[in-house]
């Protein structure tokens, strides 16, 4: 309706627009507009809100299972809502019942799932998950942050226009390739050069991890660290600073929020390999025994469920405790997502003031 | 020159149908086509699994309206797969266990047994190894952990690194049944997730003990003789040597005589079949 008006006037000689008309158009008026901006939005709501719940779901999923594991509900006390005792019984119980089953699964070491009478100890699965994921953070975020510095202020545009996608391509590497280069290739010649007995352990998963985890890790930090852009460093030049001072002091603070982010995905890359450290570190559910000794074979949470998911039976003990090693990997990487944020959190307070 | 007409928005949402429409119709023909081929669907075993892959080939050429797919994931897996109807043939190498032969009946799976070959499980060490000879109380005592040292047994001086198949593997189970009995592994045994790489580690591990089947032997490895017996063809089929097991073939029912499915299950009886798990390195069933 109101754009033949327009045209009418238009035509008449008149003003393009409708100047007695009010900017915002009721329903009754603009139908059409009404109608199309509202479920133009429910429709994006919709797609948000389909990824949410989708995490939502896996975390239900989960969490479903592994309480089975922790407690069984047919060993409960009976509940009847109505009287006091009954339910402070059966609360009792289900706590008392959780907090053994996870002292069992936090506290033991051994692991033998499968036994006669099965031992369900996750601590060594735990503290092989650490050991292998601290292991690649310490590798790989010096070098990357390094070459991420080095890459965007140091060598000259051209090399920068080669180099990058040539690190990029190691992250489109398959892992099964990787895991293949660490059994075939690394172990046996870590067995050769450091004289150690076994070649698929800690540290050869620790470093094929890192290297998973450095194209992400120079990426992302290469692409923050161009972002700070040219003012900040020419204002740093001018007021007399050397290169060193300017990308030490200057740039690098500037750009901590994305170098964080990309340690973070490093991190995440890291921790949720399962088919490298199912190959390259050797899955012996042990702690090493002098506790420094990466040379040892040890074996994480993603390998334990990848490795004994697809012969257990559903429903079985050995079933739900996969699961609760499954909720344990997701708190790991929540702690860890955690430990992160609060030092993005102070070193933004620390350092940003200004922003 | 006359400025080409944008399509309105009804006219883009009818060809957008008609589009689809002509993708649905084109789309139920290709699967129309696919559907005159036989499809036999085998899961199982890394140990039949190269077996199950040469019959299938060998069948598939004598009968090209056939296509026979073969995974290899895992006895655990095969068995699985054919209680919840997923495939036709579950190739394992050891029998059922209760829990799995229950859950089948449950599902109204009756499962069938062919033995279509043997196998031995050998313990492998690295070919610089002294060592020839072991007893199964010995391979006992080093993988739960109790010898530690190559020179406990008469060997240099280095620790021993045992290399396992994973829990989930039919190797292991015989394993476990014909040489741990009630101990368990030691912590510090090392699994890996199938017979190549069981090899390739012992291959490149001085001090390294693993154990592969008869099939994966080559002069890469040295093979030791347990109890006295060596591994060979004569003394797997006899049964002689200790650590030996028979290789199967599950089904869902005996299948109707004269289907495809009941040819591919008595191939291992034919003379081509027999050739196959020879050069395979297993050993045939019958010994004339």
């Amino acid at each position: 309706m109101g754009r033949v008006a327009d045209a009418l006037r238009l035509k008449q000689g008149g003003a393009a627009a409708d100047f007695d008309r009010p900017l915002l158009l009721t329903p009754g008026e603009n139908l059409a507009g009404y109608i199309g901006s509202h479920a133009g939005r429910a429709a994006l709501f919709l797609v948000t809100a389909t990824s949410v719940v989708a995490v939502l779901l896996i975390f239900v999923f989960i969490i479903r299972e592994a309480l089975a594991f922790f407690v069984d509900p047919a060993a409960l006390p009976p509940l009847d809502w109505t009287s006091a005792g009954s339910a402070f019984a059966w609360t009792w119980a289900a706590l008392s019942s959780i907090g053994a089953r996870l002292a069992e699964l936090l506290g033991g070491t051994q692991w033998y799932p499968e036994a006669a009478n099965p031992e369900f100890g996750a601590l060594s699965i735990l503290v092989g998950s650490l050991y292998v994921t601290g292991g690649a953070l310490l590798i790989a975020v010096p070098v990357g942050l390094l070459a991420a510095v080095c890459l965007s202020d140091i060598l000259p545009f051209a090399a920068r226009q080669t180099v990058k996608p040539l690190v990029e391509i190691l992250a489109a590497i398959p892992s099964v390739a990787y895991g293949f280069f660490a059994v075939l290739v690394l172990a046996p010649w870590m067995q050769e050069h450091l004289h150690i007995s076994t070649g698929t352990n800690a540290l050869n998963a620790a470093i094929i991890l890192a290297v998973m985890a450095i194209p992400t890790i120079v990426s992302v930090s290469e692409d923050s660290l161009t972002a700070v852009g040219r003012e900040l460093r020419e204002a740093s030049y001018a007021c007399g600073a050397t290169r060193a001072e300017t990308m030490v002091k200057v740039v690098i603070p500037a750009a901590h929020s994305g170098i964080i982010a990309a340690v973070i995905l490093g991190m995440m890359r890291a921790i949720g390999e399962t088919m490298v450290v199912w190959m390259a570190s050797g899955n012996a559910a042990q702690i090493p025994s002098p506790w420094w000794d990466l040379t040892q074979s040890v074996r994480t949470m993603t390998a334990t469920i990848a490795g004994e998911m697809g012969e257990t039976p559903q429903g079985s003990d050995h079933y739900r405790a996969l699961f609760a090693i499954g909720l344990l990997l997701l708190a790991f990487t929540f702690a860890l997502n955690l430990v992160t944020e609060h030092f993005l959190h102070r070193v933004r307070r620390a350092g940003g003031a200004s922003r | 020159m006359e400025r080409k007409r944008k399509m309105s928005g009804t006219e883009m949402v009818l060809v957008t149908t008609g589009i689809a429409a002509l993708m649905a119709v084109a789309a139920c023909f290709a699967m129309g086509a696919e559907t005159q081929k036989q499809t036999l669907q085998i899961e199982g075993s890394t140990t039949v699994g190269p077996i199950a892959e040469a019959f299938a080939e060998a069948f598939m050429k004598a009968n090209p309206k056939v296509q026979i797919t073969v995974k290899a994931t895992g006895s655990g897996d095969g068995a699985a797969a054919l209680i919840d109807g997923r495939c036709q043939i579950a190739t394992m190498s050891r029998f059922m266990k209760d829990t799995e032969f229950q859950k089948a009946v449950e599902k109204k799976v009756l499962p069938a047994l062919h033995t279509i070959a043997m196998d031995g499980v050998c313990p492998v060490v690295h070919p610089s190894n002294p060592l020839k000879a072991i007893t199964r109380s010995q391979l006992r005592d080093i993988c739960s952990g109790k010898i530690a040292n190559w020179k406990d047994l008469g060997g240099p001086d280095m620790p021993i690194v045992v290399i396992s198949r994973d829990t989930s593997s039919g190797t292991y189970e015989v394993f476990a049944e014909k040489v741990m009995g009630k101990d368990k592994m030691s912590e510090k045994v090392e699994y890996v997730n199938s017979n190549p790489q069981a090899h390739a580690r012992v291959k490149t591990t001085a001090g390294a003990i693993g154990y592969v089947g008869l099939g994966f032997l080559d002069t890469s490895v040295k093979a030791l003789t347990v109890d006295g017996v060596a591994p060979s063809r004569k003394t797997i089929a006899t049964g002689v040597y200790p650590i030996s097991r028979p290789l199967f073939f599950f089904t869902n029912g005996y299948p109707e005589l004269g289907t495809t499915l009941h040819a591919f299950c008595t191939f291992y009886l034919t003379e081509k079949g027999q050739e196959i798990i020879e050069a395979k390195g297993f050993i045939p069933m019958t010994s004339y």
